[in-house]
Parts: C-alpha cells; sequence; structure tokens
C-alpha cells in the first residue's frame, strides 16, 4: 500500500476543507482525483506531501505517517504543486541541481542528464526556466517531482493550461512514469481519467464520494441505462412509456433518449412501436455514460 | 539565488561607490580633513545599510510566497528552520562580499602618510566587527519582514522600519526627559547603535557579541515562526 489516508481532516476556520477523507492506494496505481473547484483536492494533496499537517486523522504515505516522520515521507514523494511553481530567473540544469542538492542527491549531473532525457527537455535544458513554454515548463516540474526518485508521484493538475498537443505528450510522459510509480492525480478533465487512470476518486465539497475503477464507473449506469432511438417517422410519446422504461430526453418528435433498469426491455418496446405503427427504425444506440455525466451527477448535490 | 540576478552586483557596487564617494571625494572628505581615520564611514554606512539591507532581503521569503515556490522547498526533505538558515546565511554571504572591498579603504589610510594622527588599526578592526555584525543583524530583522509579507514592497518597508528601530529610535527614546537619568541606559542598550558604538572604539567586548549574536537568534527564529504560520 502507497498511500493509506484515514479520517484525514482539515478544517480552516469554520470551513471544513476536507471532511474525514479515508482511501487507500495500492503500489503502482494512477489513480486519478476529480472534483470541482474547492471541494478540497489541493488541500489534500497538501497534507500528504506534508506542506500542511492536517486537523485530525492521518495518512501513511510510501510506509511513513505524515505526522511522525514527515522528512522520510518526503523524501519519498514526488509532488508537483498546482499551477507547477518554478524559480523564473534559475536555469534547467540550474534548477535541477538545486533540487537535487536540497535531497542530498548523489551522481546528481548524471541524475539531471536522465531526467532531461526522460522528459524530453533535451533541446531546452540550457534556457531560462522563464523562457520556456508552457508544456516545457511543465516537464520542468516533473523533472523536479522525479529528482529524489519518489515511490509516490502527487500531481496536482498536472495537464492545466496545456494546447492538445501538449497535454497529448505530457500525459504520455505522465503514463510512462506511472508504470515504476504509484500516482495520485488530480485534474478536471474527465477523458484524462478515463485514458491515464486505473481507478478514480471523485471529491466534493471536502467529501469523499466515489471511489471506483474508472471501467466500472463509466460502465455501470448507477442502476440505469438510457437507449438512443431514432425512427423515420414521428412517434407519440405516450407509446415509449410503460412500467419499466421511461424517456430520459425528448430530442424531437421521432428522436428520443429512454432510459430503464434493463437493456433487453427497452429494446422490445422499441421494437413493438416500431412493428406496430410501421414506423422503421432509423438509428439506435446503446449510450455508454461517460465519466463526465457520472461526474456531474454525483457532484451536483 | 543572487546570483543570477543583478540585485546582489548592484548592492556590492552601490555599496561600495557610495561610500568611496563618501570618504574620499565629498566635501570633508579624508583628505581634506587630514586625520587618518574611518570615522565618517563608520558613521555613514548604517544609515545607507538601513536602505541596502532590507532591498537585498526583501525578495527572500516574500517572492517564494508570492510565486508559490515554497511548496517545492517545503516539500523537499528539509526542515522549515533548514529553509531559513538557508537564506539567512546565503544573505549573510553577499553582505560580506559587500563589506569586503571596503577593506581597500583601510589599506589607503594606513597608506596615508600623515604625522599627526596615523591610522587606528585596533579602532578600525573593531568597528569593522562592529559594522558586520550590525549588517548580520539588518539582514536577520529584514528576512523576518519578508517572512510576514507576500508583497517585496512591504517586506521592504517594514524592514527599513525595523532596522532604523533597532539602530537608532532607541537611543533617542531614551535622550526624553522623561528617562535621562534612571533609564536611559537600558533602553539605549536595547537599541543597536550603543553596541555597535562600544565595538567601534576597538574594545571587543563579549556583551556587544552576544547582544548583536542573540538579536540575530530571536529575529531568525521569528522568520521560522512565521514561516511556519501556513501550519496553523
Amino acid at each position: 500500500m502507497s498511500i493509506q489516508v484515514s479520517g484525514l481532516t482539515k478544517i480552516y476556520g469554520e470551513q471544513k476543507a476536507v471532511d474525514a477523507i479515508s482511501l487507500n492506494i495500492n503500489k503502482g496505481e494512477i489513480v486519478g482525483f476529480l472534483g470541482p473547484n474547492g471541494a478540497g483536492k489541493s488541500t489534500t494533496m497538501k497534507m500528504l506531501t506534508c506542506y500542511i499537517p492536517p486537523t485530525s486523522g492521518s495518512a501513511i504515505v510510501a510506509g511513513f505517517d505524515i505526522l511522525k516522520e514527515p522528512l522520510k515521507v518526503k523524501s519519498k514523494v514526488g509532488y508537483l504543486p498546482e499551477s507547477n511553481p518554478l524559480y523564473f530567473d534559475m536555469y534547467v540544469r540550474e534548477y535541477l541541481d538545486f533540487i537535487g542538492g536540497i535531497n542530498g542527491v548523489k551522481n546528481r549531473k548524471a541524475k539531471i542528464n536522465d531526467l532531461i532525457e526522460q522528459t524530453g527537455l533535451g533541446k531546452e535544458s540550457n534556457k531560462q526556466i522563464g523562457q520556456l513554454s508552457k508544456g516545457y515548463k511543465q516537464r520542468v516540474g516533473l523533472a523536479q517531482a522525479l529528482m529524489n526518485d519518489p515511490e509516490v508521484l502527487i500531481l496536482d493538475e498536472p495537464t492545466s493550461g496545456l494546447d492538445p498537443n501538449q497535454l497529448v505528450e505530457i500525459r504520455k510522459l505522465i503514463k510512462t512514469i506511472g508504470q515504476e510509480k504509484t500516482v495520485m492525480l488530480s485534474t478536471h478533465i474527465m477523458q484524462e481519467v478515463e485514458q491515464m487512470c486505473d481507478r478514480v476518486l471523485i471529491i466534493n465539497n471536502g467529501k469523499l464520494v466515489a471511489d471506483e475503477k474508472v471501467k466500472t464507473l463509466s460502465e455501470n449506469n448507477v442502476g440505469q441505462y438510457l437507449v438512443e432511438v431514432i425512427f423515420t417517422q414521428a412517434v407519440e410519446s405516450v407509446k415509449l412509456i410503460n412500467e419499466e422504461v421511461a424517456i430520459f430526453e425528448k430530442k424531437s418528435d421521432r428522436h428520443y433518449i429512454l432510459a430503464g433498469t434493463n437493456r433487453e426491455i427497452i429494446s422490445e418496446l422499441i421494437f413493438k412501436v416500431s412493428v406496430a405503427d410501421g414506423n422503421p427504425i432509423y438509428e439506435l444506440k446503446n449510450l455508454k455514460r461517460d465519466l463526465e455525466t457520472v461526474f456531474r451527477d454525483i457532484t451536483k448535490n | 539565488m543572487f546570483f543570477s540576478s543583478v540585485i546582489a552586483y548592484l548592492s556590492m557596487a552601490i555599496f561600495f561607490v557610495v561610500m568611496a564617494l563618501n570618504l574620499w571625494v565629498f566635501p570633508g572628505n579624508i583628505l581634506e580633513s587630514g586625520y587618518a581615520t574611518l570615522e565618517s564611514f563608520f558613521l555613514f554606512a548604517p544609515w545607507v545599510l538601513i536602505f541596502l539591507i532590507p532591498a537585498l532581503t526583501m525578495r527572500l521569503l516574500s517572492e517564494e510566497y508570492n510565486q508559490g515556490t515554497l511548496e517545492i522547498i517545503a516539500t523537499q526533505s528539509i526542515k522549515d528552520i533548514q529553509i531559513v538558515l538557508g537564506k539567512y546565511f546565503s544573505a549573510l554571504f553577499i553582505w560580506a562580499l559587500t563589506l569586503l572591498p571596503t577593506l581597500i579603504y583601510f589599506w589607503c589610510i594606513t597608506r596615508l602618510d600623515v604625522d599627526a594622527a596615523p591610522a587606528d588599526s585596533g579602532a578600525i578592526i573593531g568597528s569593522y566587527i562592529g559594522l558586520f555584525l550590525l549588517g548580520a543583524a539588518f539582514t536577520a530583522i529584514s528576512l523576518f519582514a519578508s517572512a510576514i509579507s507576500k508583497n517585496q514592497v512591504t517586506a521592504f518597508l517594514i524592514g527599513v522600519l525595523l532596522c532604523y528601530l533597532f539602530y537608532n529610535a532607541f537611543y533617542q527614546l531614551s535622550q526624553l526627559d522623561a528617562f535621562i537619568g534612571k533609564w536611559d541606559y537600558i533602553i539605549q542598550s536595547i537599541g543597536m547603535g550603543a553596541h555597535y558604538e562600544a565595538l567601534s572604539r576597538g574594545v571587543v567586548d563579549t556583551r556587544d557579541l552576544i547582544y548583536f549574536l542573540s538579536l540575530i537568534m530571536v529575529f531568525t527564529l521569528l522568520s521560522k515562526i512565521s514561516l511556519e504560520s501556513r501550519k496553523w
């Protein structure tokens, strides 16, 4: 177990930023940490990286308690804070050397060269950080997080503000890194979770509201199946309703999205209506609820 | 950190040039007075430092807060006190480098052929120790100013104010009628002025050394406490 959190709580004044969160992350997993802005994602990550202490509760990260042995936790964790703060005055190599120096990394020169190659910074490695594009700054941030050869990587919105090309590259990079390390990353982008993560944790108002495998979450329709159907001609809505099937959305008089607890029953009804009216089915589609819908359903209070 | 920007070089250059002008060129300079003494240097230097050192250190922690880079260094495997000490000693190093070239003045006046009053090396060495400690204390004070503010300009102004208070205000306060003859000595000794003066007479008294060192420790500790306030 790489991260074990139990009852972690952070209270700012009156407000509970993080409310008794408990979760486990296994070694080698890539876990997406989702939630609307202000849900408590960053606060949780700050506590796990020993930047701020929790009000109550505890966590064990990479085998060490965040309250009892923060230095050991910090030496095993690589952290990319939100909005990727960097020293813009410094040169890329100078910065990595500085971070390596703080951590007492041996063979620093070789390590820096490895990281520059791994993160694809090659061409830009002799520039000042302030001159780099956002995508390359993100790579510098990642290289920084990897400097101490961490077991656990905690990345707070590693892809925010990147253009589509940079997005793809950074995701690929994180996925490669994730093969050897435990990764916890926060994001707003659902496709990112679908593409990169094994598991998704959804947090809302400081509470953990979902902890599911990405596959389960997108396939399991929370007890509800959706079927989209387009008939050739108009159909009266009433005909498409019975005890087990309801209209989820009417898009036009021949285009409906039907909802029910059983996929077969929905199809059966559609077929009956089609045959009875002599109205051929133009298009029929099983809707896979994407994470976006799931996320909205779960977090919309 | 300092060397990747011009701030360090600029502060060294400013100090050296301003001091040289005051000592050798402006009216009332050494060459006119005919005394081989650096007294005017040691009188004027603290007033320059009241502004120069806060300018040098205002970024140290304010900038870390402002840019969010504190989160990077505070999550490396080091303690907060190490961050503060690292900042303090790097600033102290720059201050030492700033002071170093002015030893040329010392060398110059020992070379002056003045029959009336040859250079008093003892007093000058004492003064140098005093001035170095004064700058070291100013550095600790302005580091604290930087630790309590996200804004560099605020940090600078607070730094200047605190440096002034500790250097001169306690002395001025002790001269109020209400304190004269009763409390004036105690109030004076809270300020740096009296201790600096004592050292510049060439008498290195442990009490003065302890005073400066404890002032430095107190403000370094306050900086650490301020840095840790994120945890409350």
